[in-house]
């Protein structure tokens, strides 16, 4: 069984997020970066146990520069087998799923695994673009995947209940939480993970359609005003003449 | 049932929101290894350490199921050769896990201490062939708990006068005296024990449990140290093989050589510990507001906080500088000793500053604060006491030795 994992790197959930001063990069300077836990925590970890239960070969792909190397090495310190990397800037979602498309039809794949989305822009789409472009069924927001014999059955999290859904690869699998459990890499697995290949590749070329014109930051949000419940006066100056709803 | 209920909630009463703090850019210095080690342990004692310590400290019990986990994590002897059952890597990846695990808690990163550098490490440097194959891998793995036992309750920082002797006696040796102040004692497989032969030769020799007239009672009512268990070791003509006998070394640079090696440890996990106060002290110091703001906005707290990252990163660069000088094999013991004493010393004030940082918060259990000043009183003597290596670099640099 060959199982792919895509990894995407995201600052740190703590990061104190800024923007360039035209409101049109985002400023990484002196963020951290990590791994997406959505991708590290459940996408990948599943993958690594199903292919210790299963047998089979797990493979981390990143879309992005040399300073993301530490990112890939933890994957295979948590048990990912081999990884590849396209060297380039993951400038759009549409660059990063015709990256992974390419890279999906030259090693091809019996499950391709995403993480429910990246946090930091939200995006929720290179999944769904990559299994569009490669013909496959896809399964967003699995909070669980087991294999039966053939099959696989996962659950998805919908509005209000769960959905159980049934399917045999190939396919693409985005995960949500409860996928799986943490799984922390241990001395021995970090040291080992240097000796597992990485593969550095050359990007595909791609017509960027969109672009960005502006970043903005939420505006603060303003403290909680207390009032008393029996002061109904101020509370109506209040919604009338300062917060003027009334 | 209202005991379980309140256990629970002691249990459950926190997330641990420790960040690190590098204010330097000392991260650039620290290599891949270096990085995923201290992140890997980080996660570890988040979710292993820090929902559990202060019940267990507080209730003065060791958890002892944290050896299985700091073996599986690979906390055992991470720079002994992993064909012993360590982990290959360099001295500053031992630092950063040290640091980290010290974060959680000194009595945490006291059983990791002890068991890689003060028992793996003399059977690796000192041991035989195969007393290596015989104890490393199960000490490596956790299957085995080890202690070391060289302090004696009439010897502490003059262990050269120890008393505790082995008399020949055909293939094994008659071992008699007693050891005090011994981490992890009470529940030892092992005891790596410092001797004297009969020419007077310091000698060190393996004790398993079960030996007949050995025995390792605890030492109860400690203020520190809470969640590591301590004990004597007490020998009665105990009849150990000559094959127990650590054959490589002879004389006080054995068991000196280990405590270079746990020092070398300690100067590291002392600033984990600095990290988690700092950490703590200035979440709560924007947050605490008094007169109308954060008292993080107060000049006197700001100096409080200021000082404190400034030592912390004063102490961040010295180890890292010792860490680099250990991989190439040149750290002395002397720049050990100054490294152990500045570090520990440090985290002790940043303890205290960040407690009255914390007011009346600071002296609960909420806070790891007071557990870490209580630790910390512990690191601050034991592995030679901050005025012995002050002494130490006394001595380095005039020549002249002023302990006798
Ligand atoms: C919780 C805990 C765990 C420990 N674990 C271990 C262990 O696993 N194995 C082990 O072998 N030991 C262990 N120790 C022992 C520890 O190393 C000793 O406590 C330490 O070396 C100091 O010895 P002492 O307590 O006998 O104090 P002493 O040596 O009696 O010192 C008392 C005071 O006198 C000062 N002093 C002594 N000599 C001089 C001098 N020449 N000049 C100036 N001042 C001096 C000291 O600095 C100190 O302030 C542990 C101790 C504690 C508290």
């Amino acid at each position: 069984m060959k199982l792919l994992v895509c990894i995407s790197k995201t600052p740190e959930t703590t990061a104190k997020i800024s923007f360039s001063d035209d409101g049109t990069s985002f400023n990484s300077d002196g963020v951290q970066f990590i791994m997406n836990p959505y991708d590290e925590w459940y996408a990948l970890v599943r993958a690594v146990e199903l292919a210790e239960s299963n047998g089979g070969e797990v493979t981390v792909l990143h879309v992005g520069e040399s300073s993301s190397d530490i990112i890939i090495r933890k994957a295979l310190s948590i048990g990912a087998h081999k990884a590849a990397r396209v060297d380039a800037v993951p400038t759009s979602s549409m660059f990063v799923a015709t990256q992974i498309v390419n890279y999906v039809k030259n090693n091809p794949q019996d499950i391709v695994f995403f993480g429910k989305e990246t946090i930091d822009y939200n995006g929720a789409e290179v999944g769904s673009m990559v299994s569009e472009m490669l013909d496959l069924p896809y399964i967003s927001f699995a909070s669980k995947l087991e294999k039966q014999g053939d099959v696989f059955h996962c659950d998805r999290d919908i509005e209000g209940g769960i959905q159980t859904v049934e399917l045999s690869p190939p396919f693409a699998i985005s995960a949500a939480k409860g996928m799986a459990e943490q799984r922390i890499p241990n001395m021995k697995a970090i040291m080992m993970s240097k000796r597992k290949p990485l593969e550095v590749l050359e990007p595909f070329q791609v017509d960027e359609k969109v672009s960005i014109s502006q970043y903005n930051l939420p505006p603060s949000k303003s403290g909680v005003k207390l009032i008393d419940a029996d002061n109904m006066e101020e509370l109506v100056r209040l919604l009338k003449d300062v917060e003027k709803v009334l | 049932m209202s005991q379980t209920v309140t256990e629970t909630k002691h249990i459950s009463q926190k997330t641990d929101q420790y960040q690190g703090h590098d204010y330097y850019g000392v991260d650039a210095l620290l290599s891949e290894d270096h990085l995923l080690a201290r992140d890997a342990v980080r996660d570890w004692v988040k979710k292993e350490v820090s929902p559990i310590i202060e019940d267990y400290s507080n209730r003065a019990e060791c958890p002892y199921h944290l050896f299985k986990g700091l073996a599986d994590i690979g906390a055992f002897g991470p720079s002994i050769p992993e064909e012993y059952g360590g982990g290959g890597m360099d001295e500053i990846a031992y630092g950063v896990i040290m640091q980290e695990l010290e974060r959680g808690d000194s009595g945490v990163r006291s059983m990791a201490s002890v068991q890689g550098s003060l028992v793996m490490y003399p059977i690796y440097r000192f041991g035989s062939e195969e007393q290596k194959r015989k104890y490393l891998p199960k000490l490596g793995s956790g299957e085995f708990i080890g202690c070391f036992g060289l302090t004696e309750p009439d010897h502490g920082s003059n262990p050269s006068g120890m008393v505790t002797n082995i008399k020949d006696d055909g293939d094994h040796v008659i071992l008699n005296g007693a050891k005090m102040w011994i981490t992890n004692s009470p529940v030892a497989d092992i005891a790596v024990v410092w001797a004297k032969d009969e020419e007077g030769a310091i000698r060190g020799v393996i004790v398993e449990k079960g030996m007949k007239g050995f025995s390792a009672p605890e030492i109860h009512g400690k203020w520190s140290l809470r969640a590591s268990i301590t004990g004597e070791l007490v020998f009665e003509d105990v009849r150990v093989p000559k094959a127990n006998i650590l054959p490589n070394v002879k004389g006080l640079k054995g068991p000196l050589s280990c405590l270079s090696k746990a020092r070398y440890g300690i100067a590291w996990g002392a600033i984990g510990a600095a990290l988690d106060c700092y950490d703590s002290a200035l979440r709560y110091s924007l947050e605490r507001e008094q007169f109308g703001k954060p008292i993080g906005g107060f000049q006197l707290t700001q100096k409080k906080l200021a000082e404190m990252i400034t030592e912390i990163t004063k102490a961040q660069l010295l180890t890292w500088r010792l860490g680099t000088l250990a991989n190439d094999g040149k750290a002395t013991p002397a720049q050990i000793s100054m490294a152990k004493r500045n570090n520990v010393h440090m985290a002790l004030e940043i303890a205290r500053e960040a407690r009255q940082i914390h007011g009346g918060m600071g002296i609960t259990n909420e806070y790891p604060i007071m557990r870490h000043m209580m630790n910390l009183e512990t690191v601050l003597t034991y592995e030679g006491t901050h005025d012995i290596h002050l002494l130490i670099t006394g001595m380095d640099v005039t020549g002249i030795n002023a302990f006798k």
